[in-house]
């Protein structure tokens, strides 16, 4: 097993300049900018549109030092796919591809070809930033925005249908590699990059990415709510290498400690949740109880 | 070598003497047995290329545009509904300059669900920035592929070659397969400008301004009207280019001569009749048939449908009596689309000359309608008799 990186530890070579074009407390940057670190520089980057494509500068400058390829909503997959052809045509098998697709680009428009990609094994890392919402064309719903959260669509009863879970989904596709991360753990988010970017066939990383307008909380405040997900039990990191699912860094400690902080404090620090009732959290804190009563029992 | 195989066949031939790096495609009628036929040449080993059976035709462009942004000679080919769902991934490829080259197997788009031949699926992708070449018969099919790699890495422009469904992708027929030799002297290897590389990194595609903008060096850097407008006069400037490919062909092969127009007795024509595809040689016997009752006629096919090669067309129909446009597509809500862009290219080049020629549309074959001979050959004798309509005339409707 390889040691944990720690900030002492970590690359000093940079592939994100400094001053993009990413909000004030983007938590998306942090995680690119320790997820490229991580991939290095053999490697060509896919980017759907999203928020990154605009933290990545207008034409003709650009704040990322690796090459990329803007595509299509629906394509990412598909176009790392077409990226590897070509490189195996050509045998330069040392460059990497990575894909980086928002949430709406992953689990609405983006999922039959990241499905058909998967499902071929194609070569390459998949990484989702997940900010729970369309939060590029002003904070509309998507696939993976949680039951109860206020967007531009669902404007004053909130989200009514439950997050869908696309790690799952992409752990049904038998892949070597799917893991979960939070931008607000970065170094666990570079440790599982460099873990899997070898292993064979599409590699799945969903990272959860707190958003200060699409989420209502002051910039600063960022990190600690990314926190807070994993330390109520409501966002689980872990990873499944193989089929094999292991609770990972801040939520294997919580294992250990047996003590979820109350979901409340979580939904409280975002006004996004603000017509959660109190009865609706009561049934929420049941089922993150259930879930981890669960990981309890396998630990024992 | 000749040999004699159905259409489809005739063009998996020409991808695999264009030595294509990477394949993409998806099933659907009638354009399968030609990808069916490459991934048996590729699994086999008598082709070096990636074959990807992608989920859909979205990625199957998605995969050509990935794979020629890498530096890749890419190819897919579709039909019908296939390539409506590409379209939005069309119209990236040309904004993106990449010089992929897809077969179109020409075939009715739904609704309501109809799986036979007509030309709607490639028309009614007209405006989407890609070069447009239709084919009248199988030696033009394995050609065309050849001229349009060289072409559109010449110009950076991606190319559909497009050729009916069944009629030529299903019928067998004798051509001459070229020499791997001399295809090679003809298509050199794919060598972009640049290509996704580490070593030099590029964010390509990225928003563009409706303004121009300096770069980090100072330099001013096209908006996206600038790339836009480029892309229209490069194309329009392909035509040339087009030319030169077809004399290099010619040099080569020793078969080919105008790379736009395919004229059939039409120097002495007094009535031309102007298609796209197979029906041009249909119509040739239509035209056999009135010349021995002492009309003069005479048929026009066109090779190029966009860039448009107006100036060759009006040159070739000055001073016709009349010029009959059959179409298997049509612009709803107005009429054909040749015909309108025919009609455009007549009266720019010959208004006010006198020469003018009268024109009518005649709409045949939608959604496989058979073509009977003897009504094109009626249709045509009707319309030079000077009963031209103003709206388009269908051929077979039983309404």
């Amino acid at each position: 097993m390889q040691a944990k990186t720690t900030i002492l530890s970590l690359p000093t070579e940079e592939f994100l300049h400094p001053g993009t074009r990413a909000c004030t407390g983007c938590a998306l940057a942090i995680a690119y900018r320790i997820g490229l670190k991580a991939l290095g520089k053999d490697t060509i980057l896919v980017v759907p549109p999203s928020c990154l494509t605009v933290l990545q500068g207008l034409f003709p400058i650009a704040s990322t030092k690796l090459p990329c390829l803007n595509v299509t909503f629906a394509s990412t997959a598909a176009a790392a796919t077409g990226i590897l052809a070509t490189l195996k045509a050509q045998g330069k098998d040392k460059i990497k591809v990575a894909a980086w697709a928002g949430d709406g680009g992953t689990s609405d428009i983006g999922l039959q070809a990241l499905s058909g990609a998967a499902e071929r094994g194609d070569n390459f890392i998949y990484l989702c930033y997940d900010n729970e919402g369309y939060m590029n064309t002003g904070v509309q719903r998507s696939g993976t925005t949680p039951i109860g959260a206020i967007t531009a669509n669902t404007p004053f009863k909130g989200k009514l249908q439950p997050k869908k879970d696309v790690s799952a989904i992409m752990a049904a596709h038998n892949l070597s590699y799917v893991a979960t991360c939070s931008a607000s753990y970065p170094l666990d988010l570079f440790d599982k990059i460099k873990k899997c970017v070898d292993l064979p066939g599409t590699k799945y990383i969903h990272i959860h990415i707190p958003c200060p307008p699409g989420w209502g909380y002051e910039p600063r405040y960022g990190i600690k709510i990314g926190r807070l997900a994993v330390e109520t039990g409501y966002y689980d990191l872990y990873e499944i290498i193989n089929g094999e699912f292991r609770l990972t860094g801040a939520s294997e400690k919580l294992v250990e400690k047996r003590k979820l902080i109350p979901v409340r404090e979580y939904f409280r620090a975002q006004s996004r949740f603000k017509v959660l009732t109190d009865a609706q959290i009561t049934d929420i804190q049941k089922e993150i109880d259930k879930k981890w009563n669960e990981y309890y029992k396998k630990e024992d | 070598m000749h040999i004699i195989e159905n259409g489809n066949v005739a063009a998996a031939l020409g991808v695999m003497l264009c030595r294509v790096n990477v394949i993409a495609a998806y099933p659907i009628t009638p354009q399968t047995p030609l990808t069916e036929k490459l991934s048996e040449y590729v699994e086999s080993g008598e082709m070096k290329a990636e074959y990807i059976p992608v989920e859909s035709e979205h990625s199957a462009l998605a995969v050509c545009i990935a794979a020629s942004s890498a530096g890749g000679r890419s190819f897919t080919a579709t039909s019908a509904n296939g390539l409506l769902y590409m379209h939005e991934q069309v119209q990236w490829a040309a904004g993106a300059r990449l010089p992929i080259v897809m077969c179109v197997v020409n075939r009715a788009v739904g609704a309501p669900w109809n799986v036979w031949n007509d030309q709607q699926d490639s028309i009614s992708q007209r405006d989407t920035g890609w070069i447009q070449i239709y084919c009248a018969d199988h030696q033009q099919i394995i050609d065309s592929i050849i001229k349009a790699y060289w072409l559109a890495e010449k110009v950076s422009i991606p190319i559909m070659v497009c050729y009916d469904g069944y009629i030529l992708s299903h019928t067998y027929m004798p051509f001459d397969v070229p020499d791997q030799k001399k295809v090679d002297d003809f298509l050199p290897p794919f060598n972009p400008d640049y290509a996704l590389n580490p070593h030099e990194p590029a964010n390509l595609n990225t928003v563009t301004l409706p303004d121009v903008r300096l770069d980090v060096r100072g330099e001013l850097a096209h908006g996206y009207m600038e790339i836009r407008y480029l892309l229209h006069e490069e194309m329009r400037k392909s035509l040339t280019v087009a030319a030169e490919a077809e004399k290099r062909f010619v040099d080569i092969f020793g078969r080919g001569g105008d790379p736009y127009i395919e004229p059939y007795l039409c120097d002495d024509a007094e009535y031309v009749a102007v298609g796209l595809g197979s029906l041009t040689y249909q119509l040739r016997v239509c035209v056999d048939t009135l010349r021995k009752e002492g009309i003069k006629a005479g048929v026009m096919g066109i090779r190029f449908y966009r860039p448009f090669p107006d100036i060759a067309l009006a040159n070739a129909l000055k001073g016709k009596k009349g010029v009959i446009v059959f179409e298997k597509a049509l612009s709803y809500g107005y009429e054909g689309a040749l015909v309108s862009d025919l009609k455009s290219a007549l009266y720019e080049h010959l208004a006010g000359t006198g020469t003018l020629p009268v024109v009518q549309n005649i709409i045949a074959g939608i959604g496989g309608r058979k073509i009977r001979t003897e009504d094109l050959t009626q249709n045509l004798r009707t319309a030079i008799k000077g009963q031209v309509t103003y709206e388009p005339v269908w051929i077979g409707l039983e309404i």
